[in-house]
């Protein structure tokens, strides 16, 4: 059974306890100690502490330029979110958001182009009907105000698009991993205690 | 009386040939309930009844009938639904006669149950109140103790858009103010919500009664058949309950007439209102749209305003 199989809290450091693990056991015992801090490295980041992982969706001709604009220009931003390029904000259909949290991502970004700068004219003011009364229907349900999070960016904003990341991610830091509307996390256990191993993400 | 004239409404349209048929209701073969019927001839127009039983949106009949004239008894709700579909072009104008009937406000067949000891065998309305019988019992029940909590804070009671309107419109005001449930919801905490709403969707058996009753689910392919992309599985898993109830009450904003069909369809009795009430009250804030009730308002998603509430966007 490989180490990296079992989740990171399942994984107790080994402590020496019979004669025989005093003797010889400490090669071993060190050999197994070192295989579960470079899991946790993998899994949690060099701090050690968990990382969020977050879904940004982004608008073809502005957000997504405007990602594009900061990395060209090398700004830092923080590595948690993956990004996925549509072509208006107005085509975030709801279903997209919930199907990301059941697997297990902990927040989303929508963004799109500033309210009239739209390249296909008032696709962002459909999407942002939509947002405003999805966001609030969440909430109202009881789910963490923070997770699903939207924004305005335009193409020339790179800086801001790395503030914007920022803010994001340090918010959804804050709330934790997720927990409700979960189904299988992508490390390839089911949420309810199952026993599926399929995993949803590469990690 | 109301009964007679939706008989004689009825008997006159199918003799006329102005309409092909026409849907009410029946005396039910259950107690508290009364049966949806497809009267064809005048005769069968005589099996029409008019009680605080008729509960049922039969708008949600018409997705069958899209090619006949039909003739529709509808109360307040029911004809906003059926303004909602015509927005959304499911039938030709002119198709669709309605026969308006000023609601009473129904009866909750739930409560009355629960009001008494042992099984109910035979209901019947008796001016204010409602007269169940058991092997052990008979209750004389006061009707308006036992309504439907939709029906106790509907304001729209007469049918906006009728063709054939067969009673006075009735002076609309509420027995209990709007949104008082989605008021009482919103004052737990976020996790009280949150557990209060897994815990109901918990009890769902995936039987789809609520989507069959509502009249504005008509999608040829429902969001949970769709195989690819697949949004969710059949199971019962809590986090695809919670996603079908989300997405289901999601797919009724600025659509949804709140006539409780879905909740009251339900095997489980899942509370289903509250969340279909939450949009409703968000549409009519945040875009001053109400469903069915201006038939030239365009569907809220549908559309946009230059200057819509945005506070939460970064």
């Amino acid at each position: 059974m490989s180490v990296l199989s079992v989740s990171v809290s399942e994984r107790p450091l080994l402590r020496q306890n019979t004669v025989t693990d005093h003797l010889f056991g400490h090669l071993d015992i060190g050999y197994w100690n070192l295989m579960v801090e470079v899991a946790e490295q993998m899994e949690n980041g060099s701090e050690g502490t968990w990382q969020p992982r977050i879904l940004a969706f982004l608008c073809n001709w502005c957000s997504y330029a405007g990602a594009d604009l900061a990395g060209t220009s090398r700004i830092q931003y923080p590595p948690n979110i993956r990004v996925i390029r549509v072509p208006c904000s107005g085509r975030i259909n709801p279903l997209f958001i919930l199907k990301a949290l059941q697997s297990g991502i902990d927040g989303v970004l929508v963004s799109g182009c500033h309210p009239g700068d739209c390249h296909y004219l008032s696709g962002n003011y459909v999407g942002r009907r939509k947002s405003a009364t999805f966001k609030r229907f969440l909430e109202y349900l009881g789910f963490e105000e923070g997770r699903v999070q939207f924004s305005w960016v335009s193409a020339a904003e790179g800086g801001r698009f790395s503030q914007v990341v920022d803010e994001v991610t340090q918010e959804i830091k804050k709330l934790g991993p997720i927990k409700k509307f979960v189904k299988r996390d992508f490390r390839g256990q089911g949420a309810e205690g199952s026993s599926e191993k399929t995993r949803t993400l590469e990690p | 009386m109301l009964q007679q004239k939706i008989r004689e409404t009825a008997k006159e349209l199918l003799a006329k040939k102005a309409v092909d048929l026409v849907i009410g209701f029946a005396e039910g073969t259950l107690p508290l309930r009364a049966t949806p019927i497809f009267a064809r001839t005048p005769e069968e127009a005589d099996r029409l009844i008019w009680n605080s039983f008729c509960e049922n949106n039969l708008a949600t009949y018409l997705r069958k009938f899209s090619k006949f004239r039909v003739g529709l008894v509808v109360k307040g709700c029911d004809a906003r639904s059926v303004t909602a579909l015509s927005l959304e072009k499911r039938f030709q104008p002119g198709q669709i006669v309605l026969i308006g009937v000023p609601c009473q406000r129904m009866v909750d067949r739930r409560k009355i149950q629960k009001a008494v000891k042992g099984e109910i065998l035979q209901a019947r309305e008796d001016g204010d109140f409602i007269v169940v019988k058991g092997e052990q019992f008979e209750v004389s029940l006061k009707r308006d103790d036992f309504l439907y909590q939709s029906c106790m804070a509907c304001i729209h009671r007469t049918p906006v858009k009728a063709d054939r309107l067969v009673g006075d419109p009735v002076e609309e005001f509420a027995f209990e103010e709007a949104n008082h449930e989605i008021k009482e919801f919103e004052k737990m905490s976020p996790e009280e919500r949150w557990r209060f709403f897994e815990k109901e969707t918990s009890r769902c058996i995936r039987c789809y009664a609520c989507r069959e009753a509502c009249p504005m689910c008509f999608c040829a392919e429902c969001f949970v058949d769709s195989s690819s992309p697949k949004w969710l599985e059949k199971g019962l898993t809590s986090s695809d309950l919670q996603f079908y109830h989300v997405i289901r009450a999601y797919h009724q904003t600025g659509r949804c007439s709140e006539c409780g069909a879905c909740e009251r369809a339900c095997p489980m009795e899942i509370r289903l209102t509250y969340l279909t009430g939450k949009l409703n009250q968000d549409v009519k804030e945040l875009y001053g749209f109400e469903t069915g009730i201006d038939p030239e308002a365009p569907p809220p998603l549908s559309t946009f305003g230059t200057e819509d509430w945005q506070e939460f966007i970064k």
